[in-house]
Parts: structure tokens; C-alpha cells; sequence
């Protein structure tokens, strides 16, 4: 197996590491890593409760260049400890995303997170927090900042509200987008209110179908590193702006979805009044079936994100 | 102290605001410098789609008037509510766009000052306390990320052992007093003494870039925080091919 | 944190010219090996913490093992383990060699 990496087009984003997808991601070669592995900035919060650290705090932060042009990148390694933000992790992202607005330099965002890590919890939370002005000051600065939502812990609790600040989101059909998850649901409302274990209902309530054709996402794709790649590249091509204009936008957009949608049950009739024949069909179908049924006919949050 | 007590603690000269469904409306006399806006959540009121919506059309309101004028954010709010219609409807988005429309009503010359006076939690506290400039607090607030029995649960730690190691450190476990030794607040206000006054001295302070990574490592609570960022901005900005020679 | 150092000699110099590389993540069953060419051509040292305790023997035969079979002179080699098994352990540690011997982009 050679570790100059596996760019093969069928890498799927889901399996891959975090380092993986930054290598299928970028122009051959054109990574260079801030605060790597070798710096051994740790989490000084794990050791208390006997838990392993990692070296880069299970965060990879950096430059590369993609379809020629630089961009800054973070990808969240979702397996260790649930791809959660802990004070280092956190940091990083923050520090990326102040040079971002210094530089005036775009920003990928490869999310894989439960939200906040608990051991950390306050240091966690104040980091969501800090990201979310540190994105919004960049996008005020003229730079985007691309989230990409298709890895194994999904994107939940705080980091969905980072994606939330997004310029713009690509998801795959393994993301998920939620604040609460199905099981702290679960937990506190009851399994009337959310049956964690049914996978279908967590996938129609917040998957990346659901989130791409309710104006939750942007663009859809395989799970694939190179139609991820291709995506970034076509978002970053997009002349966006960020003002006024764009929440009273979104605003708009937000209401108009209450005013819709505030009172269906369950996705397949939100799907139903967005005009989809055989809404029900819609989780088995194929990406391009998928986007061929729906084409025109999704909710859209062009300009109002 | 109660809501009315804060207000009239606040605002000696006066205000119309109003509490309807859970979320704070209104306007105020400053003791001598003009009018500020009032939002917020009281009654440790869930923040769901609906309530999101509201508050943030009245913070656009605001910024649609130009006046400059500060807005006090009043927050006793539970987490955000948890329940499949709201995660449904896209709560992360609502939740975000409220903390969006604050951060920019602060960039149009609105300056915002979060008053914890009760509860809030997770998402909640992200979307209003912890989207304003200032945050400050009474005493007897009490913000969480997790309460500790369900952080309890879901570490698979006994609650005494949990509790033993929150004595060691102030990252984890739920308080204000955890919240402020990592930045996350900026003073907690003595409410024995008039309150009109440390709101005026903190709309008094120039505004100023997030510092709470920097608080928190000057308190002790969040050591790594700050010197990590500032490291990255420098590697990045040194690091950048323009930057560099020959 | 178990954290077990082993400073062995190897017989064979580690090949290719990287100077460093990283290799797994940090979770249950499995360890990240983040290897250094940073000694002298006859050393290889190997750090682990490790959350398993109570297993120093078991490391010391699959590290020996390891510095038997592979070139792995000159490598500071240093590990954090979420509890992986022996053979999971000899995998990651092979794949490291593998890849800094990997001749650069």
C-alpha cells in the first residue's frame, strides 16, 4: 500500500481518515501542515480521566492548493474521541480561521463531530463560539469558507452550528446535520419523540438528502473523495458576498420554511409539498437519480446563507 | 434577583419591555446616555426554531433602523430544544442565523452586552450569551454545557468520581464560576450594588477583537487556548508563498 | 496512562530520506505511530502511553520483534495507543516503516 496516497477516485470520504481525505482532496503534493503530529500540542484535559491523547489533538490543520488555487483546510478526525472539540482542537480551528480573514485566504472545512469533547466541555464550548465569530469576521472579509459533511460521527451538537455559519456546505448521503442527537433526544424526550434506533427516521430527519432538499446543504454528492474535491472546487468558484443583504435573506428564507414546513410530522412530507413524486422512494435512490428527481425542485439558500 | 428586579436595577430612568411566550422585547432609558435595546429569553425557556425566528427579526429590526444604538441580550434560557421537529426544520441553522444577526448588528455599531441572569445551555448558550460582545452575569446564574448526572451517563463515570475531578479543574464541569475562569464571561456583577452603573461601565469599554481565549489563559482556565491560535495565525501568515524570498 | 520507553539497538538503518511520518488514529483497539529519523543509525527508541495497563511485556516482545525484522535504525518512534491488540500494534508499526522508507513526492 503506498502512502503517497491512494487518490483513487473511489476513496469513499466516509472510511477515510481525516489525513486520507486531505490528501485525496488537495493538488498532488500541496499540503503542508501547521502544528503537525511532531509538535505534540496535546490536550492537557485527557490524562485526568485516564484517556489517550493524540498528537494533533485529532484535528489536521493547513494549506494545499485545490484545482490550483490556495485554500486553508482542517479535517476533523472523527474517530478519536468522536471528532469532538476539545480546547487544542478548537484552537487550531480558530487560529486557521483568524489567519483566513488575515490573509484573505478561503477555508475548507472537513467536518467529522459529535460537538463538544465532555472532558473539555467549557473549553469546547467556548471554542464553537470562537469559531463562529472567527467565520463570520472572515466572511465579512470577503473570504469563504466551505464546510464538508459526509464522515462517520457526522456533524452534530456545536459543529453543527459552525456549519451553520458556512459560506456554503457540500454533504453526501452519510452526513448528518443536527444539533441534538437521536439518542440525547431520546434520552430527555422519550423514544416517542425519537427512536434513536431507527436508522431510516434519523436519516430523514437529518441525512444529507433531507438537508440538501430542505436548503440545509448546498450541494450533494457520492461518497467519494474526488466528487468532494470537485465540489470544493466549483464552491470556491462562486463570487459570494456576506451583509446585510444576505441575512435579511436568510431571514426570509428561514421564516418562509416555518411558515411551510413548521407543522409536517415527518420528512417524506416536506418532500411531498416541495413538489417530489414518490417522496418515499427518495432515501433508496442513487446519487444520480437522486438529484435528477430533485433538480428544481429543492429548497435553495443561494445568496441567503 | 427576579427579571423585574433586573430591570428596574438596569433602567432607573424607565423602558417599555415586554415578555410574551418566553422571549424579552423592548427599549430602555440609559441613566444619561440615550436609549438601548432589550432582547431576550427568560423563564429557562428552550430555544427551538420558532423562538430562534423571533429573536433574530427583532435583532434585523434593529439593524434595519441604523440608530447604533447597544442591545442588552437578557438570557435565562434551558438548552435548545430538543425534539425531532425542530432538528427537522434544520435547528443548527436557526440557531446559527441568530448568532449570525447578533455578530453583525455588532459590526453595524450595535454594541451587544449578554446578561446571564439565570440558565443556558449548549446550543442555546452558544446562539445569544456567548454571540455578544460583552458577556456578563449576576451571581446565582448558572450556565452548562451538560448537566453532570447526563455527563455522567454518557462518560460512563460513577457521578462522585466525576465530581471529584471537577474540583481539580475548572474545564468541565457546569457553573458560572467554570464559565468565568475560562474566559467564557467577562465579570460577574454585584448585585447589591446598583446595576445601571456596571452596565454603563461596560458599554464604556472600547470594543475590542474576541479576547476570551486570552482571558482564559490569564484566569487559569483555558491555558492552551490562546497560544495556540496566535501560533497558527503566525505559522500560517509566515507560511504564506508571498511571504516568502527567493 | 501507562507509559512504557524502550531504547533498543537495530541492526539496519531505516531506508528513504523522509523525515518523518504518521501513521493510525487514537480510539478503541487501535494506536497512531508517529515516526522521527532523529537518532543515530544504530538506535531506535520507541515511546508508548498507552490507556491498557499492565501489558509492558507484551510490548516489549512485539517492539523486539519489530526492530528484529525491520529497519528501523535511527527512528524515534512514539506511540499513543487506545488499547489495540499485539498484532494491530506489529501491523502499524510495519506500515510506518513502509511509508517512511517511501521514496518522497
Amino acid at each position: 500500500m503506498t502512502a503517497s496516497t491512494a487518490k483513487t477516485s473511489s476513496l469513499s470520504w466516509y472510511e477515510a481518515s481525516a489525513r486520507q481525505r486531505i490528501d485525496a482532496l488537495v493538488d498532488a503534493g500541496s499540503f503542508q501542515e501547521f502544528l503537525g503530529p511532531e509538535q505534540r500540542e496535546t490536550s492537557p484535559h485527557l490524562a485526568i480521566f485516564d484517556l489517550p491523547q493524540q498528537f494533533d489533538d485529532g484535528i489536521v490543520i493547513g494549506r494545499g492548493r485545490l484545482g490550483g488555487s490556495l485554500v486553508l483546510l482542517a479535517a476533523q478526525e472523527g474517530r478519536f474521541m468522536g471528532g469532538a472539540f476539545g480546547e487544542v482542537h478548537g484552537a487550531k480551528l480558530t487560529g486557521l480561521l483568524r489567519a483566513a480573514r488575515k490573509l484573505k485566504q478561503n477555508v475548507l472545512i472537513l467536518f467529522d463531530t459529535g460537538g463538544v469533547r465532555l472532558q473539555e466541555a467549557n473549553a469546547g464550548e467556548l471554542a464553537i463560539a470562537e469559531i463562529m465569530r472567527a467565520v463570520i469576521e472572515a466572511r465579512r472579509a470577503g473570504v469563504d469558507v466551505i464546510g464538508l459533511i459526509g464522515g462517520r460521527a457526522g456533524c452534530y451538537g456545536g459543529g453543527s452550528l459552525i456549519a451553520g455559519t458556512c459560506s456554503s456546505l457540500i454533504i453526501s448521503e452519510q452526513g448528518r446535520i443536527s444539533v441534538s442527537g437521536p439518542e440525547v433526544i431520546e434520552t430527555n424526550k422519550g423514544v416517542e419523540e425519537f427512536d434513536s434506533r431507527d436508522r431510516a427516521l434519523v436519516w430523514r430527519t437529518m441525512g444529507g438528502k433531507h438537508r440538501y432538499l430542505i436548503g440545509g446543504a448546498d450541494i450533494f454528492v457520492d461518497d467519494a473523495a474526488s466528487a468532494f474535491r470537485q465540489a470544493a472546487i466549483e464552491a470556491l468558484e462562486i463570487k459570494r458576498q456576506y451583509d446585510r443583504a444576505t441575512l435579511e435573506a436568510e431571514q426570509k428564507r428561514l421564516e418562509r420554511r416555518l411558515q411551510r414546513f413548521g407543522k409536517t410530522a415527518d420528512a417524506v412530507e416536506i418532500w411531498q409539498t416541495i413538489g417530489i413524486d414518490e417522496p418515499t422512494e427518495i432515501p433508496g435512490l442513487p446519487t444520480d437519480e437522486f438529484l435528477r428527481r430533485t433538480a428544481n425542485k429543492r429548497e435553495d439558500a443561494d445568496d441567503a446563507r | 434577583m427576579t427579571l423585574d428586579e433586573i430591570l428596574i436595577g438596569l433602567f432607573p430612568n424607565g423602558g417599555d419591555i415586554r415578555v410574551t411566550g418566553g422571549l424579552v422585547a423592548g427599549t430602555a432609558m440609559l441613566a444619561g446616555e440615550g436609549p438601548i435595546h432589550v432582547l431576550g429569553i427568560a423563564q429557562e425557556l428552550p430555544l427551538g426554531v420558532d423562538e430562534a425566528c423571533a429573536l433574530a427579526q427583532r435583532v434585523i429590526e434593529i439593524i434595519r433602523s441604523g440608530d447604533r444604538t447597544p442591545i442588552l441580550l437578557l438570557v435565562d434560557s434551558s438548552s435548545q430544544r430538543m425534539s425531532r421537529r425542530d432538528e427537522l426544520l434544520g435547528l443548527n441553522e436557526y440557531l446559527a442565523h441568530l448568532a449570525k444577526v447578533l455578530l453583525l448588528a455588532e459590526a453595524a455599531g450595535h454594541r451587544t452586552v449578554g446578561l446571564l441572569y439565570g440558565g443556558s445551555a449548549a446550543g442555546a448558550f452558544i446562539a445569544t450569551a456567548l454571540a455578544t460582545h460583552t458577556l456578563v452575569a449576576l451571581p446565582g446564574a448558572h450556565p452548562a454545557v451538560m448537566d453532570l448526572p447526563s455527563m455522567a451517563r454518557v462518560t460512563k463515570l460513577p457521578i462522585d468520581v466525576l465530581k471529584a475531578k471537577a474540583e481539580t479543574t475548572p474545564v468541565f464541569a457546569p457553573g458560572l464560576d467554570n464559565m468565568v475562569r475560562t474566559g467564557g464571561v467577562h465579570i460577574v456583577w454585584d448585585a447589591g450594588a446598583p446595576l445601571a452603573a456596571q452596565l454603563a461601565a461596560v458599554l464604556a469599554r472600547p470594543a475590542r477583537r474576541d479576547e476570551r481565549d486570552r482571558l482564559g489563559a490569564e484566569r487559569g482556565g483555558r491555558r492552551k487556548a490562546a497560544e495556540i491560535a496566535d501560533r497558527v495565525v503566525a505559522i500560517a501568515v509566515n507560511s504564506h508563498p508571498e511571504s516568502q524570498h527567493g | 496512562m501507562e507509559k512504557l520507553n524502550f531504547k533498543l539497538s537495530a541492526a539496519n538503518l531505516a531506508g528513504g530520506t523522509r523525515m518523518q511520518v504518521i501513521v493510525g488514529v487514537v480510539a478503541s483497539g487501535n494506536l497512531e505511530v508517529l515516526l522521527e529519523r532523529a537518532l543515530p543509525a544504530e538506535v531506535c527508541t520507541i515511546d508508548v502511553a498507552t490507556s491498557a495497563h499492565g501489558f509492558g511485556a507484551v510490548w516489549e516482545a512485539v517492539v523486539r520483534d519489530f526492530v528484529t525484522r525491520r529497519a528501523a535504525g535511527g527512528l524515534r518512534i512514539s506511540v499513543n495507543d487506545g488499547g489495540a491488540r499485539p498484532d494491530t500494534v506489529a501491523l502499524r508499526l510495519a506500515q510506518g516503516v513502509r511509508m517512511i522508507e517511501e521514496p518522497e513526492a
